[in-house]
Formats: structure tokens, sequence, C-alpha cells
């Protein structure tokens, strides 16, 4: 048995071709746009090493900063909305009818792609034709925004497609956490008197705590690295305004052969999704521990 | 089951709940609804009357203006040759990896998961330009291997991961009866293991589908023939042209999406199971 099941030549046979393939395409290339970011270079002509300059460059940046600030605003709500999501799941965990199929409606919009989603929300929010400013003026708003062209709304505008699409799959990922819950447990506490509130406070979401820490993660490395949508929908406008860390790493690579500087912005994108994952991660085990004793 | 008697209040708040619930499921819903109304629209229905008016002709002719005129056609089948391949290499692949790592016994088997995993969660904006670099070298830039070989590369992490819940379920008897046959290991893998995966194998090629099909980043990096984008980038350039015919602009984005809305009119349980394997165990 054991000689059969640890043929040292078949693992390598069934593991090495996707590892290789893994080697390189994604582990050298991290390494490489760190590398990369060390070059003057505008990808067609020779590299130049000029050291840490491209990230002191980045550093005094403010259209970086100004994009890395979108990005922290799209995750500071992105993560505040999941409260929203997990009290939509609680719900739905009760005994309501149709719960399977509402969960199933609200997970359609996140089957589309960002390019179909982006296109549609650029109609709804169309000033003179589209679906949402129709619905203000019937109701009497005399001259609603124009959503994505103005400084002030383009990114809430963004944020609620946002919503729209991922709503639906938090919602399945809490809900699948909060079947996973024992109902003996549920039924005790209902036999001493807890009350629904006291249930879900008390009980479900201590016990589905691991999963909320996922999902925060989920969300806000998800906001750092979003791009499709918001490229369709703004393509970072009106004037920047809606410019995120990715957008901008795009536009300098394949927009004006910025390669080197390009290649920086995209390592320290990895490097604050990895430090955000990090502090997330450290943040909430204290948390739990305190819930849990 | 405890019975309750309902009281007027409580009965109130049920009400309300499903008021709210019912709100959002409109609010996932309607988008789409106007979406299908206004491909079916002419310009001087739509900038002439109000946006929630149901079509007064069907101009169905839109879908067949864009699917003849527009190039969709090109695209549609390059976004279904491009999906079919990566998606049935990439769960072939994962397979032989989360055999080996889940059945097989090897010392280094937890490191390597390991790696596999750390590939989860990088940026792909973190790696455009030397994949841009590296596919240049290779010759492989406007070249649907490109983008192939790079959904198996990303999505290889997600698959692995759904696949495994299901690999370690599997009762160790299964191989050592079949040794005992004198089985070889490919058999075990082919002929008795991979047969088993059948319900998760579903649900991984469901999930991969949705996100090949869904993909935009490479192709609009790594593709710049017409005659290789697929349907995410390809209804980019489309709308580009036909910026102010929001008929076809809506048949365009119809037809992109109806492929997935079929797919989960059949398949939405699996995909809800792929979705919550794929997030809860990681």
């Amino acid at each position: 048995m054991d000689k059969v099941m640890s043929n040292k030549k078949v693992i390598a046979l069934y593991v090495l071709p996707s590892l290789i393939l893994l080697a390189g395409l994604v582990y050298i290339p991290i390494i490489l746009t760190g590398y990369y970011g060390l070059m003057d270079w505008n990808g067609i002509g020779p590299m130049t090493f000029i050291g840490l300059e491209n990230y002191i460059k980045l550093l005094s940046d403010a259209t970086f900063w100004y994009s890395a600030r979108n990005s922290f605003f799209l995750a500071f709500f992105s993560s505040a909305a999941l409260i929203v999501y997990l009290a939509v799941s609680l719900v739905l965990a009760a005994k309501i009818k149709g719960r399977e199929t509402l969960r199933k409606i609200y997970l359609i919009p996140m089957l589309l792609s960002s390019v179909a989603i982006a296109q549609l929300w650029i109609k709804i929010y169309d000033p003179n034709n589209g679906m949402l400013n129709s619905l203000l003026k019937t109701l009497g708003v005399e001259s609603p925004p124009a959503w994505l062209a103005q400084r002030e709304t383009v990114l809430i505008a963004i944020f609620i497609a946002i919503v729209w699409q991922y709503a639906g799959f938090y919602i399945i990922i809490y809900s699948a956490a909060l079947k996973g819950i024992p109902s003996s447990l549920i039924e005790a506490a209902e036999i001493d008197g807890a009350t629904p509130l006291q249930i879900a406070y008390k009980i479900k979401l201590p016990l589905i705590s691991g999963v909320i820490k996922t999902t925060i993660v989920l969300a806000i490395v998800g906001s750092l690295k979003y791009f499709d949508l918001i490229y369709v929908m703004t393509g970072g406008g009106p004037n920047g305004s809606s410019e995120v860390i990715a957008s901008y790493m795009y536009k300098q690579a394949f927009g004006i052969n910025n390669f080197g500087y390009g290649s920086a912005i995209g390592f320290m994108l990895l490097l604050l999704a990895l430090t955000t994952t990090f502090i997330i991660q450290k943040i909430t085990a204290s948390k739990n521990d305190n819930l849990q004793y | 089951m405890a019975t309750h008697e309902k009281k007027p209040s409580k009965k109130i708040g049920m009400a309300l709940l499903y008021l709210v619930l019912g709100l959002i499921a409109v609010f996932q819903i309607y988008p789409l609804v106007w979406l299908f109304f206004f491909s079916l629209k002419g310009n001087s229905e739509i900038f002439g009357r109000s946006p929630f008016a149901l079509p007064e002709n069907w101009l169905f002719e839109n879908y067949a203006r864009v699917w003849v005129d527009g190039n969709i056609s090109q695209y549609f089948f390059n976004s279904v040759l491009i999906t079919a391949t990566s998606v049935i290499l990439t769960v072939i692949l994962a397979s032989f990896v989360t055999f080996a790592i889940t059945r097989m016994k090897w010392k280094l088997s937890g490191t390597v998961l390991l790696l596999f995993m750390i590939g989860y969660m990088i940026p792909i904006h973190s790696t455009l330009v030397p994949l841009f670099q590296f596919y240049r070298e290779l010759n492989l830039i406007d070249n649907p291997l490109s983008i192939i070989l790079a959904y198996v590369a990303y999505n290889m992490p997600l698959t692995i991961m759904i696949l495994m819940g299901f690999y370690r379920t599997l009762p160790r008897e299964i191989e050592e009866a079949a040794v005992m046959d004198g089985c070889s290991i490919h058999r075990i893998f082919f002929q008795i293991i991979l047969p088993m995966t059948k319900p998760v194998l579903s649900t991984t090629i469901i999930i991969n589908m949705i996100y090949n099909w869904n993909e935009f980043v490479f192709v609009n990096t790594f593709i710049s023939s017409d005659k290789y984008k697929t349907l995410t980038v390809g209804i980019q350039n489309f709308i580009g042209q036909y910026l102010t015919d929001w008929g076809a602009i809506g048949a365009t984005l119809i037809i992109s999406i109806i492929p997935i809305l079929i797919a989960f009119i059949f398949l939405s349980n699996r995909i809800v199971e792929g979705i919550a394997a794929g997030s809860v165990k990681g």
C-alpha cells in the first residue's frame, strides 16, 4: 500500500506541471515586479537600474496617494457593508419561507462580468435617460446629480454598484457558516428562554467569527484590488477622482508605457494587501479570544 | 417543534421582514429586467419615453444586428473556446495535485499545498507587467494560449481548495482495497477516485466557467487582435463605437450574460456550494 501511494515519480508527475506553471506565471512575476520597480523602463527599450527612485517618487506622488485613499474608502465601506449582509443572513437563517430562493436571487449579480455590470450601471446612472434619475425626478427631485460625472458622487455611485455585485456572495458565505451551527445549541438556548436577538448575538456570531474574519479580509483585500468595474465605469474619472491603486498602476504601465513605475505601484499594491491581511488577522485574533472565554 | 401563538406585533414584524427581503430581491433583479427591456427598444423609445415603460415593439433585430454586424458572434465563440479549454485544463491539473496532496504520502505535501494556496491572495496587478514581458519573450502576446495559461494558473488555488474538502472525506479503504487488487496508481486515480469526485468536479467546473467567462484584465492586456478577443473585452470595443445606441448595447450585454444565467438556472446549487466551499474553508 505505502509503496504504491508514495511513489515519488508519480507524485512528481502529478504535481510538477501545475507547480511549474504557477512558478512561471505567479511566483516569479511577483518577485520580478519588485525588481522591475527598481528600473527606469518604458517597456520597449533597455532597462536602466535607478535604485529606489520609483519607490521614493511614489511616496510623494499625489495621484498615487489619492488613488490609495479611494481604494481604502472602498475597503472601509465594503467591510462596513458586511454588517448588513450578516444581518440579512441571520434573518434568512430563521424559518423564512422561500429563503433558498431569496439567497439565489441575491447572488445573481455576482455571476455577471464586471464589464457587463459596469456598462449596465453606466446606463442606470445616465443623467438623462437612466433609471435612477428618472425615478428621482418622478419622486420630485428637480435636478438629480450626474452621478458618474461629478467628483462628489462618483465614489458613492461606484460603491453602490459594488454592493449590488457582491451582496449575494457574502450572504451565501454567511448562510453556509450559519447552517454549520449544530441546531442542538440553538434549541438549548431557546429552552433557556433566550430571545432570537440574544441567540444571534451571543451564540451564532461568536461561532462563525472565523468566517467573519475571512470575509473582512476578502472585502478589504478585494477592495484594494478593485479594477475592472471602475476601469470600465469611469476610467478613474472624472479628472482622476475615482482613480484606485490598480487603475493607476494599469494606466502608468499599459497606458503611458511607464513599466518601471507601474511595476513599483504593483509591488506597493502587493505589500498593502499583505500588510492589511496581516493586521486584520492580528486584530481579529485578540477579539476572538475575548469572545470565547 | 413548538408552536407559538402569534401576537399581532409579531405578525407586523414578520410582514416588515418580508417586505425588506423582497425589496432587496427587487434591487438585485430589477436592473437586469430593465436591461432586458431596453435591449429591445429603439433609440426613439429610449430617449423619448419613460425608461420604465415596457418596449413598444419588441425589437429582437437589435440582437441580430449586433450578432452579425457588431462582431459579437466572433467574440462569443472565442469566449466559449477559451473558457472551455481553460476549465478542462484547470480541473484536470487541480485534480492531479489534490489527489497527490490528500491521498498520497510524501513529506513535502503540506509545504506544496501552502505554495499553491499563496497564489490565492495575489493581486493580479502585482504580476501583470512581468507576465506581459514573459509572454512577449515567448512570443505569446496576442495568442489565446497566453490567456488560457493565465486562467489555469490563477484559478488553480481556488479549484484545489474546493476539491480538497471532498477528497478528504473519501475513506482510505478505497485505495487499500485497490492496492490489494493490484491496481496501479494511475488506475486508482483515473478509474476509481476521479469518477467518485463527479459532484465536486461539476462544482469546480461551473465556478471556473463563470470566472473565465467574465475575466477582463488578462484579455485586455495580452490580446490586441479582434479575432482573439473574448466577449468582455469585445463588448468594450463595441460599446466604444456604438455609444448612443442603447438597444445595441443592451442586446450585447444580454448576449454576454445569457450563458451564465442558463448555467445558473440549472446549476445554482452547485454554484452556491462552490462559493461557500471556496471561502469558508479558506
